[in-house]
């Protein structure tokens, strides 16, 4: 099964990615059809696995503060900023809906 | 001679005072001009590995080395936060990007006294088998440059045959196995997801070691699969990077998934007594697309193991097949988060479209990213929708339980190492690999060591023999969870029985007409 201009519309919504051109979708159609072969696995009853380490607790450290006061360093980075602050553009304002955006997918 | 030299071998020479650091320092670095064109470099912090010499230096006139590395000109791949150097992942979306900090790794070996010449080339954000896809351009093979490989290739045109010849170092860290392979540096970090350090390892003759998961700290390597990244160590033997992992290795408080067993650095002992050594062969490890020569070696050194004693058998893990297609899934979801963090706000690129966030976000994204890159941001996106998640995020989590567990039942039954091979063939010509696409390229090359990634275990690359195209071919030793010293004996035990060749690289240069030679020399002079 294809995926629909819809999925691939979502995709590039959540990812904030674009697929840019038809070997962009192509190449996702692929990775599907790759990532279907795990179907062929028998995993009745098995448990998913998140890490290798699932056997030990996880370290947690105490709450004390070791570090911090580098807002200097951490602010010659980015390049838009004002005093202590990273400057970012409006937010609120959605991505413009698939007929609006310039991307390949429309007219798909 | 030195500059082919190994670490205890140019330690004991800096502390005898033989050789100073700076010495040492400097012809690294004239090594690394005259050897440009292998691309291996992306930065050179020229600068500051004189300073770090020079202070090297006045600790060994004190006669107060900090230990081994003291002086070691070493390399780090760009995917390491290295404090003041710019740290770009060899892409668009981090040009320009100064670390504020020293991964823990890299902080550990400047602690150590090393001298930090520079950062190396790889694939965009470590995604690829061939160190051919960041902005940089491909690293080419030290081996491409080599006697061997030139008396084995057939004869065009002497100069037409470089430039089109020239055959890929692997990847991802192929800048920095490049680095050691051509004498550059002593020792090279570099970073495995899926095979990424020991791949290029055995592409350019050198040891690739992939450590435990947990056993060294992540904290400031840029993350690929937070569940299976580990840092790797490329230096030119077994007992290098033993040395190398004895200074990186240990808790660290800034990385949780680091486990808090104490770590005791180790020396390797000479193993000459294998006859208790149970060494396993994975059936599955015979993959389509093997070349016959691989797989003669292979079955070499399993005859190699047997007639010193040691009990050899063939075993099986039954999933072995699956994990390329597990990882598949895996990385691309973790990517998907991993690389939402790149927007351009507080680091990296950012566009210059202003109208909102998401506009913005979107196009920082469109201009940073390769199509890799984004290719991997995409499918992960879409193995975790809603209506995806059970049928492939977890799906893929419940398969990594079961090649997991392949390993667990193959070491309970009383194995000590399994035996493979590293890569399906020798490095082939660039020309050739990029005829491919590099998620094709990925899957095929990753084969072989993407399973000890999924199972979080430890695996080295050793350095075997020479191809009939005269290019190295290495073989891959997997060990138990956290037993890094009875793999490193066994792996040392069988470097000093093939004898690797050292690599005769011939460096032409251009504007003179001589061939200048650099040979390697045992000794010191």
């Amino acid at each position: 099964q294809k995926v629909t201009v819809e999925v691939l519309d979502h995709l590039e919504h959540l990812a904030l990615v674009d697929f840019r051109d038809s070997e962009g979708v192509e190449r996702l159609q692929k990775a599907i059809q790759f990532a279907d072969q795990l179907q062929e696995v028998n995993t009745d009853g098995v448990e998913p696995m998140d890490t290798v380490l699932e056997d030990r607790c996880l370290y947690l450290r105490e709450d004390d503060v070791t570090e911090g006061n580098c807002t200097k360093e951490l602010l010659k980075n980015a390049r838009e900023k004002v005093e202590e602050y990273f400057v970012a553009p409006p937010g609120n304002i959605p991505l413009p809906k698939l007929e609006e955006r310039d991307t390949f997918l429309q007219g798909s | 001679a030195l500059i082919g030299g190994l670490c205890f071998q140019v330690s004991a020479a800096l502390k005898e005072g033989r050789v100073t650091p700076t010495e040492l320092c400097r012809r690294c670095l004239s090594l690394i001009k005259s050897t440009k064109f292998l691309n291996a470099y992306i930065t050179v912090a020229e600068e500051a590995a004189l300073k770090q010499a020079e202070e090297s230096e006045e600790r060994y006139r004190r006669g107060q080395p900090l230990g081994v590395l003291d002086g070691i000109p070493v390399a780090v791949k760009d995917n390491f936060n290295t404090a003041g150097i710019e740290t770009t992942c060899a892409s668009n979306m981090l040009k320009g990007y100064i670390s504020p900090y020293n991964a823990t790794v890299v902080q550990k070996l400047m602690d150590q006294g090393a001298v930090l010449l520079g950062k190396t080339n790889l694939d965009e954000f470590a995604m690829g088998s061939g160190s051919t896809d960041g902005v940089f351009g491909p690293v080419r093979n030290p081996w491409s440059y080599s006697r061997q490989y030139k008396e084995k290739s057939v004869p065009k045109s002497h100069s037409e045959d470089e430039e089109s010849n020239w055959v890929i170092t692997g990847g991802s860290s192929g800048g920095s196995a490049a680095a050691v392979s051509s004498f550059t540096c002593f020792a090279a970090l570099g970073s495995d997801t899926g095979g990424s350090t020991r791949n290029p390892a055995a592409h350019c003759g050198v040891v690739g070691l992939k450590p435990t998961y947990g056993l060294i700290s992540r904290h400031g390597l840029i993350p690929l699969v937070n569940s299976m990244d580990v840092p790797g160590i490329l230096t030119r033997c077994v007992d290098d990077a033993a040395v190398v992992l004895g200074s990186l290795a240990g808790h660290d408080p800034k990385d949780s998934t680091t486990i808090q067993d104490g770590f005791k650095p180790f020396e390797l002992p000479n193993l000459t007594d294998v006859s208790k050594l149970l060494i396993g062969i994975p059936k599955e490890y015979h993959a389509p697309g093997l070349s016959s020569e691989i797989l003669a070696l292979w079955s070499k050194a399993a005859d190699l193991f047997k007639n010193a004693g040691a009990k050899v058998i063939e075993v099986s893990l039954p999933h072995t097949r699956y994990s390329i297609v597990c990882y598949h899934v895996l990385c691309a979801a973790e990517v998907a988060s991993n690389m939402a963090r790149f927007d351009g706000l507080e680091y990296g690129h950012r566009s210059d479209v202003n109208k909102s966030t998401e506009s913005m976000y979107a196009a920082t994204r469109r201009e940073g990213f390769n199509d890799v890159v984004r290719g991997r941001i995409l499918s992960g996106n879409y193995f975790l929708l809603k209506q995806n998640y059970e049928n492939y995020f977890i799906k893929a989590q419940k398969v990594r339980r079961l090649i997991a567990n392949d390993f667990v039942k193959v070491f309970r039954s009383g194995v000590d190492i399994l035996l493979t091979p590293t890569t399906l063939s020798d490095a082939v010509p660039y020309m050739e690999f990029i005829k491919e696409d590099n998620r094709t390229r990925s899957t095929q090359d990753d084969i072989l060591t993407q399973a000890a990634n999924m199972a979080g275990l430890p695996a080295v690359n050793v350095p075997t023999a020479l191809s009939e195209r005269g290019l190295p071919v290495g073989l891959q030793f997997i060990g138990r969870s956290f037993q890094e010293k009875q793999l490193l004996t066994v792996a040392k035990w069988f470097e000093k029985q093939v004898k690797f060749p050292m690599i005769q690289l011939e460096v032409v240069k251009r504007h003179h007409h001589g061939v200048v030679q650099h040979q390697k020399s045992a000794s010191v002079s």
